[in-house]
């Protein structure tokens, strides 16, 4: 059985090394073997970038070689996936080499879109990466006092990203003995302040506590650099002194490419997690259509379910089990408090209060991350 | 008639229906229909307040076996 993994991110890492650890026997007798394609040497832990962002980490910190995190029996290389041939089994990379599978797994991810909307990318900061982090960070170390408005594209990677921007400015300001001189703005492209309601919930009078201003059903629309203004779809406008966007997103370009999904998201089974159409490819993390969060958690347990099923079907024919749609979310409130989300497909989150105690379960993560992705944890 | 181009947001809470809705519109030409299902109680009214606000137009909302079928016609 030939298993090919595109894409080396969490989704991707997380069902290679799960697949070779169930399927060591079978590989070793070469009944199985599992390639890799990946378009980077280098693995980044993205959740860092916010800590980038507020100079409480180094980017340096978010790497990890590729390789080092993969079981030796898998096959890896370092060239992206640029033909796909479904109905032939087989993918072609940007090298030219033509791989073939039996089974293959779509993890590909997604990527920022600022250019969609006119000036986001010239007027705004973010945080996405780990160039803009760093230029965020440096925004934020030169700002002296004024209004700061923060926008939200749609779709977006980390729904809880925004809540968590708004408290690291509170506490950011206020360590520097300047939030009194600092107005921040939020602004959200629904009617209320978080699209989990329990998240809206908790959230809100913690803002109201912080003195931020809330604007909902805000969809950006444009930026006017030069005035400084940011524009809705909803026909509203705010003037700012700093602009922060958690930017819109589509799917990798190469997916587009290929017409496997519109805007880069695959059609995708949300309890099988294989691709409409196509039973023996499976779809993970951000590369999926599905209406579930954007983030390396879900990632995390689509690929637990993934590995499992297709180990299931290398062992006994048929794969044993859905995905529920469970999520697990930290939610960072401020630089010393945290709290989290879990929810799935039929339960909505009970959020509890934030606590010490999971900030530094959160920071410890930061570093179990490893252990993760290597499918150990 | 163009087709109608099915969202189904049913069961989910995170990014919720009407951030579905959004990402679809988005991504759908002027003139088309989209038909929202949604399982949230609250769809029913904040969908139309959202399409509403922006400009687009309602062509019908309503509930059948708990699910709601919210059907829009981007106008814009």
């Amino acid at each position: 059985m030939r298993i090919l993994v595109v894409g080396g991110g969490t989704g991707g890492t997380i069902v290679a090394n799960n697949l070779a650890r169930r399927l060591s026997a079978e590989m070793r007798a070469r009944r199985a073997r599992i390639t890799m394609l990946s378009a980077s040497d280098k693995h980044m832990y993205q959740p860092g970038l916010l800590y980038v962002a507020f100079g409480q980490m180094t980017p340096d910190q978010l790497y990890r070689d590729q390789a080092s995190l993969l079981e030796p029996s898998i096959e890896f290389h370092v060239d992206p996936a640029e033909k796909f041939e479904l109905d032939q089994n087989r993918v072609t990379t940007k090298s030219g080499k033509t791989h073939e599978y039996d089974i293959l797994v779509i993890a590909t991810g997604s990527r920022i879109v600022p250019e969609q909307i006119p000036g986001l990318a010239e007027g705004a900061e973010t945080f996405y990466t780990e160039a803009s982090a760093v230029k965020m960070f440096k925004r934020l170390r030169e700002f002296e006092g004024g209004k700061v408005a923060i926008v939200v594209g749609v779709p977006h990677k980390c729904p809880i990203a925004p809540v968590e921007l708004v408290f690291s400015l509170h506490d950011y300001f206020k360590s520097r003995g300047i939030r009194d001189k600092v107005a921040i703005k939020y602004h959200y492209p629904i009617g209320r302040m978080h699209t989990i309601e329990n998240v809206a919930k908790w959230a809100k009078p913690e803002f109201e506590r912080m003195g931020i201003e809330i604007e909902t059903l805000f969809n950006v629309k444009e930026v006017d650099v030069e005035n400084k203004i940011v524009k809705s779809e909803e026909d509203t406008e705010t003037n700012y002194d700093l602009l922060i966007a958690i930017p819109p997103h589509k799917g990798m370009e190469v997916i587009e490419d290929n017409k496997l999904g519109q805007a880069g998201w695959i059609p995708t089974d949300r309890f099988k997690l294989t691709m409409n159409g196509h039973d023996n490819v499976y779809v993970v993390g951000d590369t999926t259509n599905l209406p579930v969060s954007k983030t390396g958690s879900a990632a995390h347990f689509e690929a637990e379910v993934i590995s499992e099923n297709i180990a299931s079907i290398v062992k006994i024919g048929t794969p044993v089990r859905d995905y529920d749609g469970k999520v697990y979310c930290f939610i960072e409130a401020g630089h010393d408090k945290a709290t989290y989300a879990m929810f799935n497909y039929q339960n909505p989150p009970d959020l509890k209060p934030a606590s010490k105690p999971m900030h530094w379960f959160k920071t410890a993560y930061n570093q179990m991350y490893w252990t993760s992705v290597r499918g150990l944890l | 008639m163009s087709e109608i181009k099915i969202i189904d947001a049913r069961d989910t809470f995170c990014p919720g229906p009407l951030m579905e809705l959004i990402t679809h519109m988005k991504q759908a030409s002027v003139g088309d229909t989209l038909e929202l299902l949604s399982t949230d109680e609250g769809s029913g009214a904040d969908v139309p307040e959202w399409v509403n606000k922006v400009g687009h137009e309602m062509i019908s909302n309503e509930k059948v076996d708990g699910v709601w079928h919210i059907k829009i016609r981007k106008a814009k």
